[in-house]
């Protein structure tokens, strides 16, 4: 049996289980829609106020937001069994229980629970990138697509890894993570916004260590056929989202060290 | 006074207790100041634009001390019910607070203003440290939590924050109350938590909102929980629009309070039919 | 050869002593002060396929730490440790493969699924073909009588039933050694009764290798034919049951129901345990004076309306052992 057919098992498993309570369901999926959607409320209000910002249009920065919404709130939808590793892995002991199984760990992790109610963030995500064409009366050609999906892809990729290196930290400790949150939900807030907008530091933060721009403002600016403001060369846009794909890999190197540390102390 | 003490005990008890958790007041903190400095940036490129600061109704440095004053005390804000309750209802060991010979509205309300307040109390402290006395030091004075108005600014947010605590609490009361009629916390906290974010000025400053909807942000109940005393903090509400939005605050409390109360009798009637 | 082969097995454990508190956390990122824990020193023995082992100790003997390097989850600091040629924490996938574990603690089924749905689940987890899987599922459906309970969700079941159910799913792979922990912790009687009358099943029939950890020592009277005792981190015996009781207390207990107030008996070799009116407990040792003559003596001196012979009870002989290795609970 394959590891993807084990993963649509795992899938119908956690249907199954939310299946239970429907209506919950339904509810928290809305509110998770609601709770991001308001947020083009926010930025609404300052393009009607203030016209622009730095030359970006209320039509460009919704793309930003509408394309690193649908990465997160897919990432979170695969990547739940990292998020709750310290509380509900590692403190109660049911780790052991995963190491018991003859299949990988990030395999029965990604496995573990997928929540309807992250497509919520993701429907907000297609919403606002509807809007943003209407605004924009922007052209989806094939090659628009294709770098749409790879930028969302390497978003994926890059939130993933970050939930990976937050369960890697759990196993150190399992205090004090919701500082983690900085860098997902944070993350998100971050790179809504044009990156020409923020402080030199913060610019490099966002680039060198945690490359959330390259997974939302590089590609995007490509994608709406601009040059980068801040002189970053054509070429590099379209393929910055790898950078996201390399952070899940370091990621994963990293979890290699918890994991061993969790064998070696069993705590 | 002794008819008081089961509440003032339980108060201090949850405070006490809240304040424990050190790590996640570090980790909030960590959390509310990088929230606060991306929006700072933001507000800093919009209103950076040639002229456009001459169409908003508050400056720049204001929007920055308000956002350090929602970030710091972003605990004060009603987006969801007590855990604790929630705790209790999903048990249905909320058959023992009927046990007690205390009024089950007056005990649950000091709960929630325990469990607000206590987390509260470190991050605004912190923050103000960092934005409002660090900043100016190093040389960040354009980026700080500026000091307040005036003597009388001071001294009108200060009773203002008062009747916050006591507003939150009421709303915090209506979600718990919707949370026992329903079972469940997962519903209503859903649904309430983006309408309070939008309304109460913490996604950004009611002011900034377009001036067409001005009247309409200031009268409704969530205005009392953010926008109202961080107004009268930087002296932008002053004279009888202070005195205004303070009582408004007064009448919300009152109103949203008495809603509680009959609605939490209702519902505590219920379950005891049900024997829950 | 054996199935499980142990030797020289340590495992010792540093440490960090940090403050309380978030600032202990801050401050233990730049010194720390460890403490080394010797869990495990030396520990040694080896099973042959088929047997049914008890595993027994006080809390923080050592017990949790040796099967869980057995199982795979744990990295030994010394000593060798080889299950059916596989190293466990070496080989993990293979090895696991082959094992199944229960903790009478925890669950390994899903709370919000209905049983049958998590058996499912664990089948193709473990690749299990599917006509194999089938047949092994009814077979354990029905030993353990499961039939009715396998569309509830997992949550609505009964510790008993839910239990009947773990070892259902930890059988489900067909493996050949099957550790239990604790299995009837918190079960009621006919519950535990059941289990244990499963365990001995699948041991017997199925030849499936079970080691037992337990603190009920009526499971270890009822299953287990070899019991270890560890305690402090080393193996403090290794036998059959009944040699470890001869060994530790052989001595015996004589009840007495005199027709009047129990008067003093002064004989040697045998000591007041226990007086209650008209009722008399004596320990004897029949080294010194068998049972026969003692009864002889008593009934020969004073009227009596009852008797008969006991032995300590099992927990009694256990509290003894750890009292006379210095191996009581810290």
């Amino acid at each position: 049996m394959n590891p993807l057919h084990l993963l649509t098992r795992y899938f119908r498993a956690s249907l199954s289980a939310q299946a239970q309570y429907p209506g919950t369901t339904v509810l928290m999926t809305v509110g998770a829609f609601a709770v991001n959607f308001i947020e083009i409320f926010g930025i609404a209000a300052l393009f009607s106020r203030f016209g622009q910002v730095r030359g970006w249009s209320f039509g460009e920065v919704a793309l930003f937001y509408g394309l690193v919404s649908i990465s997160f709130g897919i990432s979170d939808f695969l990547s739940r069994g990292f998020d709750v590793l310290g509380t509900e892995f590692i403190r109660t002991g049911n780790f052991d229980r995963v190491l018991l199984r003859p299949r990988s760990l990030a395999l029965q992790l990604i496995g573990y629970d997928f929540r309807l109610r992250t497509m919520g963030r993701v429907l907000q995500g297609l919403l606002i990138v509807a809007i943003a064409t209407q605004t924009l009366h922007f052209h989806w050609t094939l090659a628009a697509v294709g770098l749409a999906a790879w930028t969302v892809a390497g978003g994926v990729a890059l939130f993933f890894g970050l939930l990976v290196l937050q369960g890697t930290l759990s196993f150190w400790t399992v205090e004090g993570l919701e500082v983690a949150n900085v860098l997902t939900y944070g993350g998100v807030q971050a790179a809504q916004f044009p990156l020409s907008l923020y402080a030199p530091w913060f610019r490099g933060f966002l680039t060198f260590v945690v490359p959330l721009a390259c997974v939302a403002y590089f590609p995007v600016v490509a994608l709406l056929g601009r040059h980068d403001p801040l002189g970053a060369p054509d070429w590099f846009l379209p393929l910055s989202p790898i950078f996201g794909v390399i952070f899940l890999a370091v990621s994963f190197w990293a979890w290699g060290f918890g994991v061993r540390r969790y064998t070696s102390t069993g705590s | 006074m002794n008819a008081l003490r089961p509440y003032l005990a339980t108060f201090s008890a949850r405070f006490q207790l809240m304040l424990q958790y050190r790590a996640a007041a570090l980790a909030g903190f960590a959390t509310q100041c990088w929230w606060g400095g991306i929006k700072v940036m933001i507000y800093a490129a919009f209103f950076g634009a040639a002229g456009a600061a001459a169409h908003a109704p508050i400056s720049l440095s204001q929007t920055i001390t308000y956002t350090w004053l929602a970030q710091g005390f972003l605990s004060l804000n009603p987006w969801t019910g007590d855990p604790d309750v929630a705790a209790k209802v999903r048990t249905g060991a909320v058959g023992y607070d009927r046990l007690r010979p205390v009024d089950a509205y007056g005990w649950w309300y000091v709960n929630a203003a325990a469990w607000m307040t206590a987390r509260a109390a470190p991050r605004s402290a912190m923050m103000f440290a960092l934005t409002g006395i660090i900043f100016p030091i190093v040389g960040l004075g354009a980026w700080a939590w500026a000091p307040p108005a005036g003597v009388a600014a001071a001294l009108l947010f200060s009773l203002s924050m008062i009747l916050v605590v006591l507003l939150s609490s009421a709303i915090v009361m209506l979600i718990n109350i919707c949370v026992a009629a329903t079972l469940t916390d997962r519903g209503v906290n859903n649904l309430v938590a983006p309408v309070a974010i939008l309304l109460t000025g913490n996604l950004i400053p009611l002011p900034l909102f377009p001036d067409w909807a001005r009247t309409a942000l200031f009268i409704q109940p969530f205005a009392g929980v953010v926008d109202i005393p961080f107004r009268i903090y930087f002296g932008q509400l002053t004279g009888t629009m202070a005195l205004a939005g303070v009582g408004l605050q007064v009448f919300w409390i009152l109103v949203l309070g008495g809603l509680g109360r009959l609605w939490l009798g209702r519902v505590m009637d219920r379950l005891q039919v049900q024997g829950g | 050869m054996p199935q499980i082969l142990v030797e020289g097995l340590a495992k010792t454990y540093r440490v960090a002593e940090r403050e309380p508190g978030a600032w202990g956390a801050v401050t233990g990122l730049f010194h720390r002060r460890w403490r080394t824990i010797e869990a495990l020193k030396g520990v040694g023995f080896s099973m042959e396929r088929g047997e049914l082992v008890g595993l027994i100790g006080p809390n923080g003997a050592g017990k949790s730490t040796t099967i869980k390097i057995l199982s795979g989850i744990l990295r030994p600091s010394a000593g060798r440790c080889e299950v059916d040629g596989l190293v466990p924490w070496l080989q993990r996938v293979q090895h696991v493969a082959r094992i199944g574990v229960v903790f009478g603690q925890r669950t390994q089924l899903w709370w919000d699924l209905p049983v049958i749905e998590g058996f499912d689940l664990l089948a193709a987890i473990y690749r299990v073909p599917p006509a194999q899987y089938r047949a092994t599922r009814d077979q354990m459906v029905g030993l353990m009588r499961l039939e009715k309970l396998l569309d509830q969700p997992v949550r609505q079941l009964s510790l008993g039933q839910r239990m009947r159910c773990e070892i259902a799913a930890a059988m489900l792979h067909d493996p050949s050694i099957l550790f239990l922990d604790e299995p009837t912790i918190g079960l009621d009687a006919p519950s535990k009764l059941a289990v244990r009358d499963f365990v001995s099943t699948l041991n017997r029939e199925r030849g499936v290798t079970v080691i037992l950890t337990t603190h009920d020592m009526h499971d270890i009277e009822a299953l287990a034919r070899r019991v270890i005792v560890i305690g402090n981190g080393t193996i403090l015996a290794d036998s059959p049951y009944e040699a470890l009781r001869a060994g530790v207390l052989a001595e015996r207990r004589l009840c007495v129901d005199f027709a009047e107030d129990a008067p003093v008996i002064d004989i040697p070799g045998v000591e007041e345990r226990a007086r209650d009116g008209r009722a008399l407990e004596l320990a004897f040792d029949p080294a010194i004076i068998a049972a026969p003559t003692l009864i002889a003596r008593i009934t020969a001196d004073h009227a009596v309306e009852d008797i008969h012979v006991d032995e300590p009870a099992i927990e009694e002989v256990i509290t003894r052992f750890y009292q006379l290795h210095g191996a009581e609970e810290a």
